[in-house]
């Protein structure tokens, strides 16, 4: 298992020196051990490329993103987990052949309508797209998961007195934290990270994700590696403090259902 | 308080499968009905239908007089306890008990003063402050009887309340609930599958077998008097022996009860057999006895204090008048 775990953290550990060591040393002789360590190029990421912007709207559009698919797949799911209407099946069924066009096929004219609505480097412009991917996910996670909440405590609520939406508020939600966390975290990562329709959707530095503006970083003669591990240090760091805090969760979330608690 | 009718009431489920026909029954107000049969018979689905859980296919619900068919269960005004409790797990015992009477727009301070007044009857007020999941079994179960009295509501529907208690807890609590109904006088519906449970706590019993009622009586009635062969094979421990013969010509089914039979020496009673099992339960003694020509073994309930072994040779009498007699089809008492 530690012969994996290396594996997997030896790229992140070069990244990082890398990103500390001075431009001028980069490309000499690598060694495992590094020797000054610097901050120069956090700091031009920062000052000469304004890294701001791009954070600010990777957060603003990953924010939107998992806050609509959370709270409208949330509403999507419990119908479809609960009640019963014709076409339930169906519905489940072209909710996830949404998902399954590849994303390449559908950027042409996702850009086209874009270009009609005036959605173009624009963040509705980008949470609109994202939540085609956010939310056959989210739906689907959740469906399985509100299936295998008992019955029965809806139906005690009912008998309590409280409404349909009383009981979600009040009984199925806060029960189902575990489902919405998994969901709200997988979205996010994935918003975070997505790069096809952040390059093609957003049309200037003002509205560059993180990942985009990463990519956009390597001029006509040169590619700075150093503000592009460090850049790439940077977006990590959301992540990173995200699956910490929840992997918890995340796990109990994801393996739901498939045991009996 | 309220007496609860079901006039015809029948319930389909969508693929096709019935789980209740044409039922009709009169619940007094005040009264403990046990609804008891196998598993399947429909008893949980007549609770539901009741609860509002679910809506009937045909026939109509009345609680003190009033149709209460098309309302939802938020409207009925009843209180259930689940078989699994279905107490909210992210909320403290306290919150539970106050949820009914929150969604009802009562007082927060008025609320407080209920909760705490039917916990402490309860023996639950030390508990106020947990969660469902750092309680005991038996604790689940009162603050799911609490939740239900705390609302006092216009009758109680209980799912196999007990079912989930070990048979120690199980005895006591079943005391308990009989003494808690004579003190509210509320009407109640009562589910099981254990028929002692139906003998030791209802008013009356209803039997119900593949979505139908077999017979409605006071326990006693359903004992000495079983109106079809199922309520005679059903109700009553160790259960009653049952074999076809024919009287007059007509195929017919006998039954006589175990505790009927008396041992005598062998050729002096109705039968002779062979002792095969000796199940000793200290105050009486039940004896599986092989008889020829029958495939079933003959069960007899004989004082503890009457010596029998296995191998014996025996004979066994009972009183005419005691004997049950059914029709062979049909099952009904002839």
């Amino acid at each position: 298992m530690w012969v994996v775990v290396g594996v997997v953290l030896v790229p992140l550990y070069w990244t990082l020196v890398a990103s500390l060591t001075p431009e001028n040393r980069l490309f000499g002789t690598p060694s495992l051990l590094p020797g000054r360590l610097v901050l120069d190029h956090y700091r031009a990421l920062f000052e000469a490329r304004d890294f701001w912007i791009p954070i600010r709207n990777s957060l603003v559009v990953a924010g939107l993103t998992t806050l609509l698919s959370v709270t409208l797949g949330s509403a999507c799911a419990y119908a479809l987990a609960r009640m019963a209407f014709p076409g339930k099946t169906l519905t489940l069924a072209l909710v996830l052949a949404v998902s399954m066009f590849p994303q390449i096929s559908i950027v042409s004219p996702l850009y086209l309508v874009l270009r009609e609505v005036g959605l173009l480097n624009t963040y509705p412009g980008l949470v609109l797209p994202y939540m085609t991917f956010a939310m056959p996910l989210t739906i689907w996670l959740l469906v399985g998961f509100f299936r295998q909440l008992p019955a029965d405590l809806e139906e005690a609520a009912f008998m309590d007195g409280a409404g349909r939406l009383r009981t979600i508020w009040e009984v199925v939600l806060p029960i189902s934290a575990p489902g919405l966390a998994t969901a709200a975290i997988l979205t996010f990562l994935y918003s975070w990270n997505e790069f096809l329709f952040a390059l093609s959707f957003a049309m200037g530095p003002e509205r560059y994700t993180v990942p985009v503006a990463i990519a956009l970083f390597r001029g006509q003669y040169q590619v700075p590696w150093g503000e592009i591990l460090a850049a790439a240090m940077v977006a990590s760091v959301p992540v990173a403090v995200i699956i910490l805090v929840a992997q918890r969760r995340i796990v109990s979330g994801l393996t739901a259902g498939a045991v009996k608690g | 308080m309220a007496g609860i009718s079901l006039r015809q009431a029948g319930k389909r489920f969508p693929k096709g499968q019935v789980a209740v026909e044409n039922l009709s029954l009169d619940i007094a107000d005040g009264e403990l009905l046990v609804l008891v049969g196998p598993s399947g018979s429909g008893k949980s689905t007549v609770l539901r239908l009741i609860a509002g859980l679910e809506a009937p296919s045909s026939g109509r619900i009345f609680i003190d007089g009033e149709d209460v068919t098309d309302l939802p269960p938020q409207q009925r005004d009843l209180a259930m306890v689940f078989q699994n409790y279905a107490l909210y797990p992210h909320k403290s015992v306290r919150e539970n008990l106050a949820f009914g009477l929150r969604m009802r727009g009562m007082a927060p301070t008025a609320i407080d003063e209920r909760v705490s007044r039917v916990a402490a009857a309860l023996g639950i007020d030390t508990l106020l402050d947990r969660r469902p999941a750092e309680l005991s079994g038996g604790q689940r179960q009162r603050v799911a009887l609490g939740r239900a009295i705390v609302r006092e509501p216009r009758a109680f529907l209980l799912d196999e309340p007990l079912s989930n208690l070990d048979p120690l807890l199980r005895t006591g609590t079943r005391a308990e609930l009989a003494l808690l109904h004579r003190r509210l006088s509320a009407t109640m519906v009562y589910v099981t599958h254990d028929q002692e449970e139906a003998m030791t706590l209802g008013t009356r019993i209803a039997v119900m077998n593949q979505g139908r009622l077999e017979q409605v009586g006071a326990p006693l009635e359903l004992y000495e008097r079983p109106a079809t062969v199922f309520v005679a094979r059903f109700v009553g421990a160790p259960a009653m022996n049952l074999w076809s013969g024919d009287r007059g010509g007509q195929p017919v089914t006998f039954g006589v009860r175990p505790h009927d039979i008396s041992v005598v020496a062998p050729g002096s009673g109705e039968v002779d057999g062979v002792v095969e099992v000796v199940e000793p339960l200290g105050p009486q003694t039940v004896v599986h006895l092989a008889v020829p020509g029958r495939d079933e073994l003959l069960r007899v309930m004989v004082s503890g204090t009457q010596r029998v072994n296995a191998g014996d040779c025996v004979g066994l009498r009972w009183p005419n008048d005691r004997v049950h007699v059914f029709d062979a089809n049909g099952g009904r008492r002839a």
